[in-house]
């Protein structure tokens, strides 16, 4: 899970890391509110778990009463690569002297955690220049590797001082908090030489979620997620209108490309998991039904820990319940296959021998 | 004859020769046992079970259950352990397993945090010891020994080897191989994770210089760089066995994690056309879908022959 910007500061703040004054805030009520503790200027910032803010206008510099009330409904209003702002923050302008990057990260890689540092920050990590990059193992950073950081970075001084703290604060959130990436770009140096972070990201590892409840406040998921994790399901949607669902994370992606190789639109990708039984794809298909867009199922499933069977019942029960009236696209290869194929006879879901023949039948019948 | 055949199959003569025996940690949960009972029908040697607090009972009324993986071992002389339990508990249960003497640790739990990973990873290397997965379906030779939880059909003694992220595509491509007459000499998943205790590179390692393997398929997917390492290796070495790979997840959108922990594409880093380009790059075909991967492979042994 990524973190939306003033998550990140608020982790980073308990931490001890600089910022500047910052709310956030979910109405233009409470903005104009906080506009006023704040004062002017201010930056109006976007909340959203994806990059490139900036290019896309979500952030925004105000000055006055007037900027205010035009510029926060337009930040608010603004779609950013398919998301929608999900709180506004006011963050105190700068006065700042140069930009740095700083990110701690798993590196897969090298199979360890590692720093990425440069003194040419607040562009994107693709683009930051002159990267110093240092493994550091399950993510502890000695004064001595800060140190070296530092110097290479050319800082010196209360400046260079203040980066090894910082640096080594990071590292202490990146461990305590088992973090996938905790990113500071910029972290910029003020016009007295202090350091700011002037921007966050965190993104978690959900799989240590269990050791960490104090994040819990941080989960963002739709409704229609929430059912799927309880179900035991992944899913994630996409805005096409054929439900992809299939047993394996590997399956379900090929079974995407293929549907997209033959021009066809996935709805979502749902992967049932290893362990399917009646009830649970039932439940897959009560999500299925919910998802608006959906004209047709596409159904890919290589039984072996699944038995097949047990989605033919499944099926039939939800045709028989009324949850869904959609024509199903079904390979079910595994055990038991034959006699799934029998019990779905004569319903609204067709049985293919082939992924592929399942795919042509469901891109000719569903058109957009 | 290279060190995971040693551990899996043994050398003729071994008192152990093709029935090395296994462990199976978490034998007494409904899922290791289901698998304990689906790996001796296809005719793993069984030989303990691990679960703390029920050492002393049997299992099935025939499989003696220690405490400890280290009493297991001493009472079987086991090298090979399985390990069923639920991603909370790995970390205990790996170490346990190490820190006894395990050669080779299969770790089959989904979910498990990263940094348990990279911990158990460490002590591996410390101890010489081999790790498959975690989240994983396994490792087996075909017809010999299937330490996982791979379903038996798709599989056939043969000489190709094929290593995998994915389970399913690693079954559903199998199949396919099988079916167009490729057997196989060695089966490996590595695992849907972010880090893996043996990446695609290690696995390649492990079976690049078995004497009479005469094809390597690779079954990758989006996320991470271990097939653009591997590719990497493949072009180093010079390998010229007949290679054929696949790559799930073209059509995945950015930033989103499909399915797979480690599925996930971030800025270019782990997407599909990067691994493609170095596929090609090291001559090696990429098959679009999983039933071309047979036609591909039989393609590129007409040319070698």
């Amino acid at each position: 899970m990524q973190l939306l910007e003033y998550q990140a500061k608020e982790l980073f703040r308990e931490y001890g890391i600089n910022l500047l004054p910052s709310i956030s805030s979910t109405t233009i009520e409470n903005g104009r509110i906080h506009a006023k503790e704040l004062g002017y200027p201010f930056v109006i910032k976007i909340q959203v778990p994806v990059g490139g803010r900036g290019k896309a206008g979500g952030i925004q510099k105000c000055h006055n009463d007037d900027e205010f009330e035009l510029k926060y409904p337009q930040v608010f209003g603004l779609t950013i690569k398919g998301e929608k702002a999900r709180a506004i923050l006011l963050e105190k302008m700068a006065d700042i002297k140069k930009e740095l990057y700083l990110s701690i990260f798993l590196n897969r890689s090298k199979r360890c955690y590692t720093i990425i540092a440069s003194a040419e920050g607040g562009v994107e990590i693709e683009s930051v220049k002159n990267q110093i990059i240092k493994e550091i193992g399950m993510g502890d950073v000695s004064d001595e590797i800060a140190n070296e950081v530092a110097k290479e970075m050319g800082l010196e001084g209360s400046t260079a001082e203040d980066f090894v703290d910082t640096l080594k604060k990071l590292s202490k959130l990146t461990i305590e908090k088992e973090a996938e990436l905790v990113e500071i770009n910029p972290l910029a140096i003020m016009q007295d030489g202090s350091l700011m972070a002037l921007d966050g990201k965190f993104v978690t590892d959900d799989n240590s979620n269990f050791r960490h409840p104090e994040m819990e406040k941080y989960q963002e998921k739709t409704e229609i997620e929430e059912q799927a994790e309880k179900s035991g399901f992944s899913i994630v949607e996409l805005d096409g209108d054929i439900a992809v669902v299939g047993n394996g994370a590997g399956l379900v992606m090929s079974t995407l490309d293929m549907l997209s190789d033959n021009g066809g639109k996935p709805a979502c990708f749902l992967d049932v998991g290893g362990g399917a039984t009646t009830e649970s794809v039932y439940e897959a298909l009560t999500l299925i039904s919910k998802m608006k867009r959906v004209k047709g199922i596409l159904v890919n499933l290589y039984g072996g820990i699944v038995k097949t069977t047990v989605v033919a019942e499944a099926f039939l029960k939800a045709y028989e319940d009324n949850l869904i009236d959609l024509p199903v696209f079904s390979r079910l290869k595994g055990t038991e296959s034959e006699k799934a194929k029998e019990m779905l006879q004569g319903s609204r879901t067709k049985i293919f021998d082939s992924i592929e023949d399942a795919i042509n039948a469901a891109v000719m019948e569903i058109k957009h | 004859m290279t060190e995971i055949f040693d551990i899996l199959r043994g050398n003729p003569g071994d008192s152990d020769y093709k029935k090395k025996g296994v462990i199976v940690q978490g034998i007494t949960g409904a899922y290791g046992s289901l698998h304990a009972r689906n790996m001796m029908a296809y005719g793993t040697n069984i030989v303990a079970g691990v679960t703390p607090g029920k050492g002393g009972q049997k299992f099935d009324d025939k499989i003696p259950i220690f405490n400890t993986v280290r009493e297991a071992m001493d009472a079987t002389g086991a090298k090979i352990s399985i390990l069923y339990v639920p991603a909370k508990f790995f970390l205990g249960a790996a170490k346990d397993a190490l820190e006894a003497g395990i050669k080779l640790l299969v770790a089959i739990p989904e979910h498990v945090p990263v940094r348990d990973t990279l911990e158990i990873i460490e002590i591996a290397k410390q101890k010489g010891s081999i790790i498959i997965g975690p989240n994983t379906p396994g490792i087996m030779i075909p017809d010999l020994i299937k330490v996982g939880i791979m379903p038996p059909m798709p599989f056939k003694e043969g000489k190709i080897a094929v290593l995998s992220k994915s389970g399913t595509l690693l079954y559903e491509i199998s199949d396919a191989l099988t079916r167009a007459g490729f057997g196989q000499s060695i089966t490996i998943g590595i695992g849907g994770d972010p880090v893996n205790g043996t990446r695609l590179v290690d696995a390649f390692d492990m079976v690049k210089d078995i004497p009479d393997m005469e094809g390597l398929v690779i079954v990758g997917e989006i996320g991470g760089d271990s097939e653009e390492m591997l590719a990497q290796r493949i072009i180093d070495i010079g390998f010229k066995k007949p290679t054929v790979a696949y790559i799930a997840g073209r059509a995945a959108p950015k930033e989103k994690r499909m399915g797979h922990a480690g599925a996930i594409v971030m800025g270019t880093y782990g997407s599909a056309e990067s691994k493609v380009s170095m596929f090609n790059k090291a001559n090696i075909p990429v098959a679009k879908r999983p039933a071309e991967v047979p036609v591909l492979l039989a393609g590129k042994m007409g040319k070698s022959d």
